[in-house]
């Protein structure tokens, strides 16, 4: 394994740490439209919050699966195709919930109004549910064959440990989504996300334990790399406790940042887990791994340059367009007084 | 089994083709009015006219619901590389995977973020400032295209690259290469003169339709004006760049010029153009044909000649054919003969069209008011502008047939062996049902933001009616809108 590759794997764990943490929120304030928000005008300024975002939040998505393409393209054509299925419903679902936020606020009737709340609710918990679904099926070893193709059956996609795995991510994704309209609302609104967060965060440590059993028995994480695997389930349950705290004692940074972290260390633990390898086969010899998966030195070095001189000048634009809607946003009721 | 594994190949080719195709409706209408719109915003800072600004508003409005929907098909592109196409994939990866990481990197970023600030603060930047937020994202667009565009370019015509036999895949060697493709700079100008054509067409038919109903006759006159003056340029840019990439196949890719043309055997000096013809089993059966035009379009001379399909196909046998394949090199004639006439004939009537409507549209003369019959040829053509630029894809994807990569891959090699019939027909079937109904909600939404007319972006920040939600600039406010 060439430092390029290490560095490239490092990389793709990082867009995808910075999917999870900005989308993560996005999928929450989805799920908050019609899970949380009580009426049309909480849900007016629920969807506001993520208005100017989601959209370039996204783009971390896009940017991961591109920069996969670009490094391991061996990685990318046989997870993509193995999950053909996984995919085309998480597809689906980014579809209805990416229009609906443009739509709905043209749509002159009730019924439709709510179908397009409706949709963007039910499709971000979707979108978090299978992407949870996905990674912790992808470590549990799928049937691949020699030239890197997979050929699974139901219960490989679908058993206990990823429905566990999916529920975790997209709890995870909604508590975050919570904690982003604490900070982005005030009176009600935000009393209320803080009162669900205090509720929610002890089924999510519920859930973790459970998480944890499963994945000692069904992943050989914790026989080939026990420290790392114990101390980033140790990191992950202090962001949930950290978070709930925030919640309690009303420190809303503090919450956000934690369950934005706590989103992280799962990333951080699959690809702790995947190293050396990028895909995990029940049969090991046929696992592929980032010294074979990768793309050849020239188009790796090019990328590093590439991503190295443009990464920090859209880490600057994109964290001033959070700045310029820094502000909260009045929930309704005080709106009105 | 061979029956099974071609209609698995059928239908991966259907759903690519089909999810491409509608894209593609949105890409080049999002590219053009992205700009137009900054057009319109900055003879606005300019003027400080507030009817432009109004323009701006009311354009954006439409344009933001395109956007929109490009960028939920746009993903499904870059997954179904792998979904679809594992093994072009794993063969492609080292060449395509860099220019589409860049475009997210450099373009969907730029674009996402500062659409976001432009759409929500129209009242918090001063004028310039907000103008400038259009202009990046209207600029970020273009590099997308030319990103992706890079990526099909080398299928077209690979350059700057090694194979890498033992693990049959291409490896990039010069990626300064890669981007020089003259393929890509005969592209990319046609595609994004296509774009503003689409847009331009869209709003000055849009327009066309309101003048017919005598609403707001100020505001709809001059947004044909400024988009009909662009449409015309575009028409031009068209011509010439299609001009180049015309020329550009003769000798490239000779498959395809000669079945664009329809021609079988090999051309006489007398250069017969056909108008229209009929074929059967790749003979001509009837034609209609012009003398001397093939000779003008293909060489801009009286003389010469080209090769026929029959010469051509028997030379890339020759070429490919070296362990004992039977392959023949025949390409889809009839689709690129009439989406080239199709191509071809409407941008002659683009371009009449823009002469006419900018000259019944004098300042000083009403008679753009008096001719009906040419606001409604106007209003009907919004369609065309869509039809054409799928005529063109299609002459330029189905003109590669039998190859993804011209010349190194095939089609059939580089589905995923993992696809089934069954899943293939179910995800069809899914992505033809909410591709139909985006299409409609999409058709609806801009009808209804016609209807509501250019005074519902004047009253308040952004949105409508005064019912229901608005998007008074909350964030600057500190409040949400309420009714
Ligand atoms: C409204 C848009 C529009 C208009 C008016 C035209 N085209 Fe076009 N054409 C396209 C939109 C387009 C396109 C969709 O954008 C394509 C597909 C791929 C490409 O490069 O541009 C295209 C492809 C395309 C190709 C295939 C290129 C290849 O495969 O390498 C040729 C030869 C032409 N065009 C030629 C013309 C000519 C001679 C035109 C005018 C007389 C013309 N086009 C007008
Ligand atoms: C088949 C290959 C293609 C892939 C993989 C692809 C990928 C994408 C993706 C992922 C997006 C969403 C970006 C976002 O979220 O902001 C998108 C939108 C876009 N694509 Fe494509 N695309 C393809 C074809 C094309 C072509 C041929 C063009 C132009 C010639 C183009 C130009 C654009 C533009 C301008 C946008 C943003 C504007 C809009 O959404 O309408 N794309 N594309
Ligand atoms: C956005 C405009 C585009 C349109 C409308 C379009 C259209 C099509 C069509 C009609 C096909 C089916 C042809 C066939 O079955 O032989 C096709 C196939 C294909 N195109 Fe394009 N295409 C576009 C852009 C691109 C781009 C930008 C790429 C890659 C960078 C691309 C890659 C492919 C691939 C991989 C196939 C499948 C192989 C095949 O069936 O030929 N296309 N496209």
């Amino acid at each position: 394994m060439t430092n390029l590759q290490l560095l490239w794997f490092l990389l793709i764990g990082v867009l995808f740490s910075g999917f999870f943490f900005l989308e993560g929120f996005d999928f929450g304030i989805g799920m908050a439209v019609r899970f949380f928000a009580k009426n049309r005008d909480e849900r007016d300024v629920v969807i506001q919050t993520i208005g100017p975002h989601w959209d370039g939040n996204e783009v971390w998505l896009i940017t991961a699966g591109g920069a996969m393409f670009a490094s391991f393209p061996m990685w990318y054509a046989s997870l993509f195709s193995g999950y053909y299925l996984v995919l085309f419903l998480i597809l689906v679902a980014l579809i209805f919930r990416g229009v609906s936020f443009e739509f709905r606020a043209n749509m002159q009737t009730d019924t439709w109004r709510n179908f397009w709340e409706w949709a963007a609710s039910i499709g971000s918990f979707c979108a978090a549910f299978l992407f949870g679904m996905m990674f912790v099926s992808m470590i549990q070893g799928m049937p691949i064959d020699a030239n890197g193709n997979i050929f699974g059956s139901f219960t490989d996609y679908v058993n206990w440990f990823s429905l566990v795995g999916g529920v975790a991510v997209s709890l995870l994704c909604f508590i975050h989504g919570l904690n982003f309209l604490r900070l982005k609302t005030t009176g009600e609104l935000r009393d209320r996300a803080q009162k669900w967060s205090k509720i929610l965060y002890p089924v999510l440590l519920a859930g973790e334990v459970v998480f944890v059993i499963l994945l000692y028995l069904t992943t050989d994480f914790f026989t080939k790399k026990p420290v790392s695997t114990w101390s980033i389930l140790i990191a992950l349950v202090i962001f949930t406790l950290a978070a709930w705290w925030g919640a309690q004692a009303k420190h809303d940074w503090a919450s956000f940042i934690a369950s934005g972290l706590s989103l992280i260390s799962v990333v951080v633990l699959i690809f702790n887990g995947l190293f050396p390898r990028v895909m995990i086969a029940n049969n090991s010899a046929n696992s592929i791994l980032i010294k074979n998966a990768s793309s050849s030195p020239y188009t790796l070095h090019l990328m590093t340059i590439l991503t190295f001189t443009i990464l920090p000048i859209v880490l600057i634009y994109f964290i001033w367009s959070y700045w310029v809607f820094y502000k909260r946003l009045k929930s309704p009721r005080a709106a009105e007084q | 089994m061979l029956s099974i594994g071609l209609s698995m190949l059928w239908l991966s080719r259907f759903q690519f083709a089909m999810t491409t195709v509608f894209h593609f409706f949105f890409v080049p209408f999002s590219i053009g009015l992205a700009f137009i719109v900054a057009i319109m915003e900055t003879v606005y800072v300019i003027k400080k006219d507030e009817v432009y600004k109004n323009m701006a508003k009311f354009w954006g409005k439409i344009f933001l619901y395109s956007f929109a929907v490009g960028v939920v098909t746009g993903i499904i592109q870059e997954f179904q590389f792998g979904m679809n196409w594992s093994d072009y994939s794993r063969f492609m990866g080292d060449i395509f995977g860099a220019p589409l990481a860049i475009e997210a990197l450099a373009a969907f970023f730029l674009e996402s973020t500062f659409i976001g600030l432009w759409m929500f603060t129209w009242d918090r930047f001063n004028k310039t400032i907000h103008c400038l937020f259009i202009w990046l994202t209207a600029f970020g667009s273009t590099l997308s295209a030319l990103w992706i565009l890079a990526a099909n370019s080398f299928m077209q015509n690979p350059v700057g690259y090694a194979m890498n036999a033992a693990q049959h895949k291409v490896e990039m060697t010069s990626f300064s290469a890669v981007i020089m493709n003259r393929q890509l700079w005969n592209e990319f100008p046609h595609v994004i003169f296509g774009a503003f054509l689409t847009a331009a067409f869209v709003v000055a038919g849009c327009s066309a339709w309101r003048l017919l109903k005598k609403d707001h006759e100020n505001f709809y006159r001059k947004s044909m004006k400024v988009s009909l003056i662009i449409g015309l340029l575009a028409c031009m840019g068209s011509v010439w760049s299609g001009d180049t990439q015309t020329r550009y196949l003769i000798n490239n890719q000779p498959m395809k010029f000669a079945a664009m043309e329809g021609i079988y055997k090999n051309s006489t000096e007398k250069g017969d153009w056909s108008l229209a013809q009929g074929t059967k089993g790749h003979q001509k059966t009837w034609s209609i044909e012009i003398p001397y035009v093939l000779n003008i379009l293909g060489h801009h001379s009286l003389n010469g000649t080209f090769k026929g399909q029959e010469q051509v196909n028997k030379e890339l046998k020759a070429k490919y054919n070296k362990n004992g394949e039977t392959r023949n090199y025949y390409v889809p004639t009839r689709t690129l003969f009439w989406s080239f006439r199709i191509m071809a004939i409407s941008a002659g009537l683009f371009g009449l069209v823009a002469i006419i409507g900018l000259w019944f549209n004098r300042k000083k003369s009403q008679s753009i008011m008096r001719q009906r019959w040419f606001l409604y040829v106007m209003g009907l053509m919004v369609w065309l502008p869509f039809i054409v630029n799928t005529c063109g894809w299609f002459i330029t994807e189905f003109g590669r047939y039998p190859w993804v990569v011209y010349g190194l891959l095939t089609i059939a090699d580089a589905v995923s062996p993992t696809s089934t019939v069954a899943s293939l027909m179910f995800t069809n079937i899914v992505y033809f049902l909410i591709f139909a109904s985006l299409g409609a909600v999409m058709i609806i939404l801009s009808h209804r933001v016609l209807k509501q007319g250019p005074d519902s972006v004047t009253t308040d920040g952004y949105s409508s009616k005064p019912e229901k939600t608005s998007k008074v600039d909350p964030y600057e406010m500190g409040a949400a809108h309420n009714d």
